[in-house]
């Protein structure tokens, strides 16, 4: 049963993926109630855009991760000024199939012959992989990868409470989340929060397609967003979709039961995360933390 | 005569008007994974197959009926999906009317299509799908590849007598035909010599998969001496990195699914050392095999891979028995193939009774980045 342990770290590195994901999903949930399904695709193409910077001239790993976060936070700005915002006061369902048809377009855009192309790419290795073993006895060992993914994220998650819960754009944001309309009769200008909201689930999910990349070093095609977006946005409505720390845990809870799952039986681990959801879905219907969160972002 | 009458007969004459103009050209169908986890696959059999197209219009094309005519190839794309494959096969038929069919690479695929080619009594070689099912289908289906048992068992030879492993570990897709075949095969040979299979873990589907950290830890927990993984090259490269990552360093096998530049631009230093069974090897030395890789080289600019080499025999084999009928009959053509006796760029070509060829295979070793030929092993 020793490799158990080992399991465990490899569900955290998978979480890791999900969770970046997940806070795209649930934050801008948050703020305007609208499911942004093209977001799985901005994570896409943080992966492409690390790639591209990361084989054009040898660009070291810190720049390349600032440069998918840059394009993918100007992706999601982008988005939501041309296709959700003259949706901003019509039915949410309009903004919803918006939000489908966008998806479909930036992934068959990008499977296009001169855009990135259909075909499978690798990753470059832009950080020579190393072997750490913590417990010899248990033979329980991490990678130098596995410490940067970690690494990144709680740096990722520290800066983002410090914005929410100590900027003055971070209080803007929970007030609109909180009340749009009394939000903006206070004098707040309301969308230019939600471009911010926007813009930082991109540089998340920007942030997150670097990781990706150098984590699985494969690129399979334009439509490799789709499952890790399913998957996080699963996890983020299991930890209460809104909810910050609900999209953490619950992307954590998705990427370690998989493991499990898959090393118990190696089929079961594509379902896990619907049987989850079904259950948090009968027994806590807001998810995890869904209730607990007073401002919801 | 009624209205209906007429505008049946008017359409009946326009059908027949078609296919007249039709039969300028012959056209033959190459059904393949031009895009996807297998796209480089695709791309080398539309290559091989073009160039054995092109020969035959060398020699001003085929004569049929006592006429002249060109042979055209119609390419189309699977995406490696059987409902892809099944899309482009039925529009080969029914829209281009392809007298043949050249494809598909990928089992499943193949499998999907060649009820239909039966069906429409079209004959159809695969150039590359290694599930015995395929040719099971019906009369129509042939190929010139070896089939799995054949492979799997090839590879627990090789483990067991030259690598002189007892204990083995599988990881396989669960949602392909030929991954699945080959690891069954692979296992009950294993076991036949003595060995035992410590583990067999799978996944589902390559095109989605990217973790396999998870099996990868068990297999490690079981202490396998060697890893057999049947899969496509994208899977078996990703699966030897996290392997290597996990501290899992034992020799790895698998079959002709790896034969691709891809797989160590992918695995690197992980698959360096890695052996596989396949169907040709660049280094053997007939004069056929030297003169293919020599054309190939010029007109594209890369060495052929195993893939190019199967398409050109199997387009090569098709084209011929269709000479040979003199027609585009799928009948007769059918009847030539089952004679056919052809020395191929892959070896001898000739086809059993359930239409597959008896052939050997060659196992072939990653060294530094390069594939090099070890031996080369004849079916019992």
């Amino acid at each position: 049963m020793d490799y158990l342990l080992q399991q465990l770290l490899n569900g955290i590195q998978l979480g890791t993926v999900y969770a970046l994901i997940a806070l795209g999903y649930t934050m801008v949930y948050g703020i305007i109630r609208l499911i942004n399904f093209a977001h799985a695709d901005i994570f896409m193409i943080g992966v492409y855009t690390s790639f591209f910077t990361a084989t054009w001239k040898k660009i070291p790993f810190p720049v390349v991760i600032i440069i998918s976060m840059a394009v993918c936070a100007a992706l999601g700005v982008l988005m939501e000024l041309l296709a959700y915002r003259p949706l901003r006061h019509k039915p949410r369902l309009s903004a919803l199939i918006t939000a489908l048809g966008v998806s479909l377009f930036l992934e068959n855009f990008a499977a296009l012959p001169f855009i990135f192309g259909p075909e499978y790419r690798n990753f470059p290795e832009l950080i020579r992989m190393k072997r750490y073993v913590l417990w010899e006895a248990h033979d329980l060992a991490v990678s130098n990868i596995f410490l940067l993914n970690l690494g990144i994220v709680a740096v990722l998650l520290l800066g983002l409470f410090y914005l929410i819960h100590k900027t003055m754009i971070g209080k803007q944001m929970r007030a609109v989340s909180y009340d749009k309309v009394t939000a903006s009769l206070l004098g707040i200008h309301v969308d230019r929060v939600v471009s911010f909201t926007f813009l930082l689930g991109g540089a998340l999910a920007g942030a997150s397609g670097m990781l990706y990349g150098l984590t699985y070093r494969s690129i399979q095609s334009p439509y490799l967003g789709i499952w890790p977006g399913w998957k996080a946005f699963i996890a983020a409505v299991i930890g209460g979709i809104g909810s910050i720390p609900g999209a953490v845990l619950g992307s954590y809870l998705m990427g370690i039961s998989e493991v499990y799952a898959n090393s118990i039986d190696s089929t079961l681990g594509f379902g896990m995360a619907f049987v989850i959801l079904i259950i948090v879905l009968i027994v806590r219907p807001r998810g995890l933390l869904g209730e607990k969160i007073q401002e919801k972002i | 005569m009624s209205k209906r009458t007429i505008v049946t007969f008017v359409m009946l004459l326009l059908v027949i008007g078609c296919g007249k103009n039709q039969q300028a050209e012959i056209k033959i169908g190459g059904i393949f994974p031009l895009t996807g986890s297998a796209a480089t696959f695709g791309k080398s059999s539309q290559q091989g197959m073009q160039m054995a197209v092109d020969a035959f219009n060398a020699e001003g094309g085929i004569l049929i009926d006592g006429q002249k005519k060109l042979v055209k190839a119609v390419f189309d794309d699977t995406e490696g999906k059987p409902e892809q494959a099944t899309n482009v096969c039925r529009k080969q038929i029914d829209q281009d009317g392809v007298v043949a069919i050249v494809g598909a690479v990928m089992s499943k695929n193949s499998l999907a299509i060649a009820p239909i080619a039966q069906g429409k009594q079209i004959p159809m070689i695969s150039s590359a799908s290694t599930n015995p099912e395929v040719t099971q289908k019906g009369d129509y289906i042939f190929r010139v590849c070896f089939i799995d048992p054949f492979q799997g068992t090839v590879m627990a030879d090789y483990a067991v007598k030259n690598l002189q492993v007892q204990r083995a570990a599988i990881l396989y897709d669960n949602g392909n035909d030929y991954n699945k075949g080959l690891a069954n095969f692979f296992e009950q040979r294993f076991r036949e010599l003595g060995g035992t299979i410590v583990a067999k873990e799978a996944f589902t589907d390559e095109d989605k998969t990217v973790d396999f950290r998870a099996q990868l830890t068990n297999i490690k927990a079981a202490q396998p001496e060697f890893l057999y993984l049947p899969n496509y090259y994208t899977a078996s490269a990703t699966i030897l990195v996290q392997a290597r990552e996990l501290g899992l360093n034992v020799p790895a096998g698998g079959g002709d699914g790896w034969d691709s530049p891809k797989l160590v631009e992918i695995g690197g230093e992980a698959v360096e050392g890695g052996v596989f069974s396949n169907h040709f090897s660049r280094e053997e030395p007939r004069e056929k095999v030297q003169n293919f890789i020599q054309q190939y080289q010029q007109r594209y600019g890369t060495e052929p891979d195993a893939l190019a080499s199967l398409a050109y025999d199997a387009a090569y084999v098709m084209l011929l028995a269709i000479k040979q009928a003199k027609s585009t009959d799928g009948a007769k053509i059918r009847d030539q193939l089952k004679d056919i006796d052809l020395q191929g760029v892959t070896g001898n070509i000739s086809f059993d009774e359930e239409r597959n060829p008896i052939k050997s295979a060659a196992i072939l070793q990653i060294q530094n980045g390069q594939q090099k030929y070890l031996t080369t092993i004849y079916p019992e």
